[in-house]
Order: structure tokens, then C-alpha cells, then sequence
């Protein structure tokens, strides 16, 4: 580990502020970039399968 | 049918040529107004910075080149509009005459009509920012060049967004990273003729872009026409 | 070796495709990026000129690699699309751009909060971020086109078109900003020293850009699926699949 203690880690010399909030800034993007099709695929699929089950309880209804 | 042989295709260009010119001619205005507006913006500029001749004339570069990149978009943005609306450019898309090869002669008229008469009127604004007499032949060289390239470029935007809806933003965002290496190599031309360097390297290189621009965006301008003329 | 290049353009196939490899590529992304992040954050060695801002390299420096990669991505898409008529590549060329212009974006920012502590000011003109900011309005501008069209298979194609045209002036553009800048700086200040990099900065380095390249590839697959779903919603083959 490069540095003596987690205070150490924070501040990075004075740079600390700069490094975390251009990791946590890049965190927050890539996970939104992940999330977004992911859920929006889910909720896609959700849909598709609620019609899908509608459509036999129907088809049932009507042999 | 019959193959279009090449003195067919020369012949066509020519009388193309002639007829845009003449188009231009009879409406003066599309000619005078990139001029006024290069002129108008110019002023702009001492008055924004102050008439300071000193700080004028080193920024001179830089601000002629940017605002004749301007005019430049102005005039590209009018392009292929009026031959898309009154359906004549689906005319020449399906003429015996390659599309790439048929847009060349509007092209060239336009570029007599802008790109070359800014370039011969840019010693007067060159002047008025202070600009030494001693750098005109290297600037109307790169102009003459750059603007060349500018208006191939701008063709290509202009054959893209030309069905589009207010597609002048949209042709000033598409075309203006393309411009770049254009402004660089202009105003380095400039720059270099001014502090004793080479402006050869820079004006060999605008000429490259004109041959290269030459060859390669015609296909690009046809493709995006027929693009355009498919909505 | 055709029958491969088949596949790729049958959307069952591409759906499929997407179906068994994201459940192993999204942990090893995701283990790959957080390995590299802390790797970079706190094991790597302090630079002994720049201190410790410099870790911000270990984003900076692999999205702009993937934001650059991913322009001819979408290009080598469009160029698929336009030739082959592949309406599959329409679709990949459509997920890329966006995921390039955020790389690109991530790129841009990191680089001015580097730029800071590093040079005292947020935004400094010098060759790499100038060009990642012409390549950011080059991403931007393959998106608005294709907004800016109702009809969105000629969309694609002019997208396509533009993305070529783009891709032919990278190169120029990258040339010539670099001349630029050589003229209007000392050479000594260089953004990314191309001094040797000490081999325990080095390593932190490229497995970020590996895991920056996975993740690319990660997100195209999760848009493309996106899409493929939203697409053939109504389709037996789709509707299949995800019944049972």
C-alpha cells in the first residue's frame, strides 16, 4: 500500500479532493451506463412476458 | 444505352459550370452577402479587442481566418437547398452523368463566387486589422486553398442535412471539427510568413487537402445526396 | 468463416449471443475496472513530480484510448451497414455512439480535474484534450444526425456516411492539432510524459485499459440487447425466448 494510513489515502497531499471526485464522478457514469439498458431491458422482457401469459389465459378461456 | 464517354462528361461540366455561374450573376445578392458579412464580422473584431494595432495585428491571422470560415458555412448552408426543393437534384441524381461528377460544376461556381473573391478581398480586411502588405501573397494563397477545402467539406455537410429541418446548426456542428486542421494550417501559413518561417509547409499542406478533397468528397457529397433525396 | 459473418447479422443469433456472454463478462468487468481503480488509487508508486494527482491518469488515459477506439467502432459499423446493407450493424453503430461520446466525456473531465492541481488551471489548451474535445463534437454530431432524421433506416445511413467521413479526418485532425500545439508550446510540457513510465505505473495502466475495452464491449452488448428487444418485441422467435 503506497500510503501510511486511511487519512493519508484521503488527502493524497493536498490532491486528494481532485483524485476521489474524478474516480467517484467516473463510478457514477459508468454504473448509470450499465443500469440504464439493463433495467430497461428488464422492464422490456417484464412487459412481453405479461402479454405473452395474458394470451394463453385468454386462449384458454376461449377452448 | 450508350456509355457516357468523358468528352460527354467534360463538355457537360463545362456548360454546368456555366449555367450555375450564370444562375449566380442574376442574383448578385448570394454573392455580396458573405462578403458583407465578412467585412461586418471583421469590424467586430476591433471593436470586442480594442484598436490596439499592436495586439490587432498578431491576432490578424487567427481572426481572418476564423471569420472566413464563417462565411464559408454561410455559404455552405445554401448550397444543394434550392436545386433539393424544386426537385431538380433528383434530376441530376438520376442523370446519365455520375452523381459525384455532377455536382462538381455547382461546386466550382460556387467557389468562384465566395471562396475565391473573399480570398482576393482579404488584403483590404488584412489591412484593416493591421495585417503587414508584406504576408498578401501567402495569405491569399492559403485562402484560395483553405477555402477550397472549406466549401468540399461544407458540401458534404450541406449533402447530409440538406432535407433536414433547420439543418443549419446542425451543419455548422457537423462540419466545424472538420475545419479544424483548415484553420491550423491557414493561420500557421500566416504566422510563419509573418516571423520569418516556412509558410511552404503549411501551404503544401493546404494543397494536399484540395487534391485530397478533390478526389474524395465528391463520393461523400453524392452519397449523402441520395441519402437526403431518399425522405 | 462466412457462416460466422452470417450469424452476426441474424438478430436471433446476435441475441443469443449477448444472452450468454454478458453473465460472465459483466462480473469480470466489473472485478476488472475495481481491481485497476484500486490498484491505480492506492498501490501504484507516487510520481515524484506531479504527487499523487496523477492517479487520475488511470481513467483519463484508458477512456480516451476507448473513446478513440470507439469512434472506429462505430464507423467499421456504418461501413458494414452501407455496404452489406446489414440492418444489425445500423444498431451497433447506433449503441456505440453514445457509449463513445460518454468515454469521451469521462475523458475530457477527468482531464481538466487533472489539469488543476497538475497546472494550476481547470482547462488547458494542449493537444490531447483539445483533440478529445474535437472528437467529442465528432460524436455528437453522428448522434444529432441521426435525431435530426424522422426516417430512421436513411438515419443510419447517413450516420453511417458521416462516421466515415469522420473517420478519414481523425487522423488529420489529431496530426495537426499535435502541429499546433508543438508551435504554441515548449515541448517540455507534455501531458502524458512519453519519459519512460516506471513499469509499476505502467501495469496499473493497461489493465485499465483492458478493463475500459471490456466494459466497452460490455455496454454495446447491453444496448444491443436493448434495442434487439425493443425491436422484435413482437416477434415469435423473441417472445420465445424470454418465455421460457
Amino acid at each position: 500500500m503506497q500510503f501510511d494510513s486511511f487519512a493519508a489515502a484521503v488527502t493524497m497531499g493536498g490532491h486528494g479532493g481532485f483524485v476521489w471526485a474524478a474516480y467517484a464522478i467516473t463510478s457514477v457514469v459508468i454504473l448509470v451506463m450499465i443500469a440504464r439498458p439493463v433495467l430497461s431491458t428488464r422492464s422490456m422482457q417484464d412487459t412481453i412476458q405479461r402479454e405473452f401469459e395474458r394470451k394463453q389465459a385468454h386462449e384458454k378461456d376461449a377452448s | 444505352m450508350s456509355e457516357t464517354t468523358d468528352i460527354d462528361m467534360l463538355r457537360y461540366c463545362r456548360s454546368q459550370t456555366g449555367r450555375h455561374i450564370m444562375l449566380l450573376v442574376r442574383s448578385p445578392s448570394e454573392v455580396i452577402n458573405p462578403l458583407l458579412f465578412f467585412l461586418l464580422v471583421i469590424i467586430l473584431f476591433p471593436l470586442g479587442l480594442g484598436p490596439d494595432r499592436e495586439q490587432l495585428s498578431v491576432l490578424a491571422p487567427g481572426i481572418l481566418w476564423v471569420v472566413a470560415l464563417l462565411a464559408n458555412l454561410m455559404i455552405c448552408m445554401r448550397l444543394f437547398v434550392d436545386d433539393f426543393e424544386d426537385g431538380s437534384l433528383e434530376q441530376l441524381a438520376m442523370a446519365r452523368v455520375p452523381l459525384a461528377i455532377a455536382v462538381l460544376p455547382q461546386l466550382v461556381a460556387s467557389w468562384l463566387a465566395s471562396g475565391l473573391l473573399l480570398s482576393l478581398v482579404s488584403p483590404l480586411f488584412g489591412l484593416m486589422l493591421g495585417l503587414s502588405m508584406d504576408v498578401t501573397p501567402v495569405l491569399v494563397a492559403s485562402l484560395l486553398m483553405g477555402t477550397a477545402i472549406m466549401l468540399l467539406l461544407g458540401a458534404v455537410g450541406s449533402a447530409l442535412t440538406v432535407g433536414v429541418q433547420r439543418g443549419g446548426m446542425l451543419l455548422a456542428l457537423l462540419v466545424l471539427p472538420l475545419y479544424v486542421p483548415v484553420l491550423i494550417a491557414g493561420t500557421r501559413a500566416l504566422n510563419e510568413a509573418l516571423y520569418g518561417g516556412d509558410p511552404y509547409v503549411a501551404l503544401a499542406l493546404l494543397g494536399a487537402g484540395v487534391t485530397g478533397g478533390l478526389i474524395l468528397a465528391p463520393l461523400a457529397i453524392a452519397a449523402g445526396l441520395r441519402v437526403s433525396l431518399e425522405l | 468463416m462466412w457462416r460466422i459473418v452470417h450469424q452476426f447479422g441474424s438478430p436471433p443469433w446476435v441475441y443469443g449471443f449477448c444472452d450468454r456472454v454478458i453473465p460472465w463478462l459483466l462480473p469480470i468487468t466489473v472485478v476488472a475496472l475495481l481491481t485497476g481503480r484500486v490498484w491505480g488509487l492506492l498501490f501504484a508508486p507516487t510520481d515524484y513530480k506531479q504527487g499523487d494527482s496523477y492517479r487520475i491518469i488511470y481513467i483519463h488515459v484508458p477512456a480516451a484510448v476507448v473513446a478513440l477506439a470507439g469512434y472506429y467502432v462505430m464507423a467499421l459499423a456504418g461501413l458494414v451497414s452501407l455496404v452489406w446493407r446489414v440492418k444489425l450493424a445500423d444498431t451497433a453503430m447506433r449503441a456505440a455512439a453514445p457509449i463513445g461520446a460518454a468515454y469521451t466525456a469521462i475523458a475530457l473531465i477527468t482531464g481538466a480535474i487533472w489539469g488543476k492541481p497538475t497546472w494550476g488551471a481547470w482547462w488547458v489548451w494542449d493537444a490531447r484534450i483539445t483533440s478529445m474535445l474535437i472528437l467529442f463534437f465528432l460524436y455528437v454530431g453522428v448522434i444529432a444526425l441521426f435525431e435530426a432524421y424522422e426516417n430512421k433506416t436513411v438515419a443510419a445511413r447517413a450516420c453511417a456516411i458521416l462516421s466515415l467521413v469522420g473517420t478519414v479526418n481523425i487522423p488529420i485532425i489529431s496530426k495537426s492539432v499535435d502541429w499546433w500545439y508543438s508551435l504554441h508550446q515548449p515541448a517540455s510540457i507534455k501531458f502524458t510524459g512519453s519519459s519512460a513510465i516506471d513499469a509499476s505505473m505502467l501495469y496499473p495502466l493497461l489493465g485499465m485499459i483492458v478493463a475500459f475495452y471490456a466494459l466497452f464491449a460490455l455496454l454495446m452488448m447491453l444496448n444491443l440487447k436493448q434495442s434487439l428487444t425493443s425491436e422484435y418485441a413482437q416477434s415469435n422467435w423473441l417472445i420465445k425466448r424470454i418465455t421460457t
